[in-house]
């Protein structure tokens, strides 16, 4: 009966693999690569934060991913006067539905809101921003294969070039961009590093304490241990 | 029971043994000790399944210390910020970025949460299996249901809290459950939103319940179930009275004081417990979106349905008996029906201590019947759980609808097959 059990709560697990949602590619890890994350934030600066908000991170938090607060003020601050001041945007609302047909969501946690069963965030992220391709039914001229009918225009086109879409849904590169397929990767697999620390900052000082923490368990389980087997000695 | 039957305590002479014995005098705090620590006398065998009493109270503690340090700086506010962002979500994140360790403390909250439902859980799991909640012990098992009860209502009020997408339309499809009650349903379901949709007057609301009216009275609910407890004394795995062979000194023969024989052992759960809970807290906060579920870390957003709500994991069986019902039977609306289901499949637990007959209360003395009807009821009860976590297909409600069956059956016929089960003889004395 416990066997039986024991299956029956891992079930759920194993049901999870199925899903009916696209395949979505494996982003690299490079959470702890402070390189990356700088690099990612410079793209998520000039590309994404001209129209995406990061109202829940402040400018002076990005000293968490090694950069002085110099640095921040001459390279990555455009439109806050206050280190202490969120990532905004000055795009409102209302333009912005003019624009696009939509408001574009705030980008702090992104990355976790975009997690599911077929994927981790970053995962989606990692394809999502690798699978526009041109569609001139569309207003903007794009569309995505990931996210179909997709307000947000290509804005790394430049880097990228352009994809189209087969008639058997392959995406194929028809004009060049100014970054190899292999180097379009590896700048969006910084991108959306950036995008993963913003979501959770303290994620990478969460998981040290942790180890820490269950070290200091370990050491007490230890000691508990050896008192209760003290105290229950006497008992029969 | 606490009061004149222990002797005051006398000093020794001493500073500590002075101001004891003035205490004592005016504050029974001897005969409280001794009644319900180092003389309340507990069987001796208690094995993992005793874990889970003290490890709920531990939660329950822990729920209250991490609550009072969030409700310091989350703010239950619908309007929206200068950023567009509901007031109340962006607080969760001020929480989780900008005040000191307000990560770890919500992060433990909401593990927390998932943590007690887990430990209660399996607290009643060990009643049913050692037939805990039998004479004489229907009372603590009926102040523990309502414990349970509350605890439901607790967690569904503070899931409210975050003000995310799963937040506000899981709160949006529980509360309208009401409205399937006839007649004055609509006007039911508008009183308690306090609006015509889930709106700012009831993630208020939700939040003096969450913070104050639920758990005054879990702590008050919490209190009478360990009295009762210690009124007649706790089960055990060989589901025997202790208390029927004492010796010379009106001790159980195999009883030991619960202090500090218990409480020593205790605290070896209680780490063991943390360590899995530290598992989750910093290795897998969301816990594969089972605990944090993904789409609640998006905004509410009243004008934007998600494809798929499915409330947190510790409702999903009775959410899926509510979704099993689909025919309107007897004139009766579908819906109507799965609230009634739904209802009395929580409701039909305060009953156990008189639909069950057995002579034997221990499964370790049980026959094959009930051991057999405990597994269907057990394995119902995850494929419930599982199911109702899922976008429903025209199979997995026929699953559905055959496991909501097999939970009802479990109790409807206890009285019947508990009668004709071949139990064991009971031992006179404890086992291991």
């Amino acid at each position: 009966m416990r066997k039986l059990i024991l299956a029956l709560l891992l079930l759920p697990l194993a049901a999870l693999a199925s899903g009916d949602e696209p395949r979505l590619d494996r982003a690299p890890d490079r959470s702890g690569d402070p390189v990356a994350l700088q690099n990612g934030a410079r793209l998520f600066v000039n590309n994404c934060l001209n129209c995406h908000g990061a109202s829940y991170v402040r400018y002076n938090r990005l000293k968490d991913i090694g950069l002085s607060e110099q640095q921040i003020r001459d390279n990555l601050m455009f439109t806050a006067d206050k280190i202490g001041e969120p990532m905004r945007v000055a795009l409102t609302r209302q333009d912005a539905k003019e624009f696009f047909g939509t408001w574009p969501p705030d980008l702090s946690l992104i990355a976790r809101s975009r997690a599911s069963a077929a994927g981790s965030g970053a995962d989606w992220l990692y394809t999502y921003l690798r699978s526009f391709y041109r569609d001139p039914s569309r207003p903007s001229g794009w569309n995505n294969a990931v996210f179909p009918n997709v307000g947000m225009p290509h804005v790394l086109w430049q880097l990228q070039g352009e994809q189209v879409m087969d008639a058997g849904h392959k995406l194929t590169l028809a004009r060049p961009g100014a970054l190899s397929a292999r180097e379009y990767d590896d700048a969006v697999g910084d991108l959306v590093a950036f995008l993963v620390w913003m979501a959770e900052p303290q994620a990478h000082f969460r998981k040290q304490l942790g180890v820490a923490v269950l070290l200091f368990l370990a050491v007490f389980f230890v000691v508990a241990y050896a008192m209760k087997r003290a105290f229950w000695k006497d008992v029969h | 029971m606490a009061g004149g039957n222990y002797e005051k305590y006398r000093s020794d002479g001493s500073f500590a043994g002075n101001l004891l014995e003035w205490i004592d005098a005016r504050f029974p705090v001897t005969a409280n000790w001794k009644a319900h620590l180092s003389e309340y006398y507990a069987p001796k065998n208690f094995n993992f399944w005793y874990f889970f009493g003290s490890l709920a109270l531990l939660v329950l503690v822990m729920q209250v210390a991490t609550g009072i340090f969030l409700v310091m700086h989350y703010k239950p506010d619908a309007s929206l910020n200068a950023a567009g962002v509901p007031v109340a979500f962006a607080s969760v994140e001020y929480i989780m970025r900008d005040v000191p360790w307000g990560w770890l403390i919500r992060y433990m909250h909401s593990t927390g949460a998932s943590a007690f439902f887990i430990v209660v859980y399996l607290h009643m799991f060990r009643a049913m299996l050692y037939g805990s909640y039998r004479k004489p012990r229907e009372l603590l098992w009926i102040f523990g249901v309502l414990v349970y009860l509350l605890l439901m209502a607790e967690a569904f009020a503070g899931y409210l809290l975050p003000w995310g997408q799963m937040s506000f339309w899981g709160a949006q499809v529980i509360l309208n459950l009401f409205s399937a009650i006839p007649f004055i349903g609509d006007d039911l379901a508008l009183w308690i939103r306090g609006d015509y949709v889930i709106a700012d007057a009831t993630l208020n609301r939700m939040f003096a319940f969450h913070v104050i009216a639920i758990p005054l009275a879990l702590i008050g609910l919490v209190a009478a179930h360990v009295l009762a407890l210690h009124e007649v004394g706790s089960n055990n795995p060989d589901g025997i009275e202790i208390k029927a062979k004492k010796d010379a000194r009106g001790i159980p023969l195999d009883g030991i004081p619960f202090h500090p024989y218990y409480t020593v052992k205790d605290i070896v759960g209680v780490i063991v417990f943390l360590m899995a809970f530290s598992l989750v807290v910093f290795f897998a906060p969301e816990m594969g979106g089972y605990f944090l579920e993904y789409n609640n870390f998006i905004p509410a957003d009243p004008l934007q349905t998600p494809p798929h709500i499915a409330p947190v994991w510790y409702f999903t069986p009775f959410y899926s008996m509510l979704r099993a019902n689909t025919v309107n039977f007897f004139w009766v609306d579908a819906k109507l029906w799965g609230v009634i289901f739904m209802g009395l499949g929580v409701m039909i637990l305060f009953f156990l201590p008189w639909l069950d007959r057995s002579p034997a209360k221990s499964i370790r003395y049980r026959g094959p019947i009930y051991k057999g009807a405990l597994t269907l009821f057990v394995v119902a009860f995850l494929v419930l759980g599982y199911l109702g976590m899922q976008a429903p297909t025209p199979a997995y409600t026929l699953i559905s609808q055959i496991c909501t069956v097999v939970y009802f059956l479990f109790f409807l016929l206890m009285p019947w097959y508990t009668r004709i089960d071949k139990c064991k003889p009971e031992p006179e004395r404890l086992t291991k």
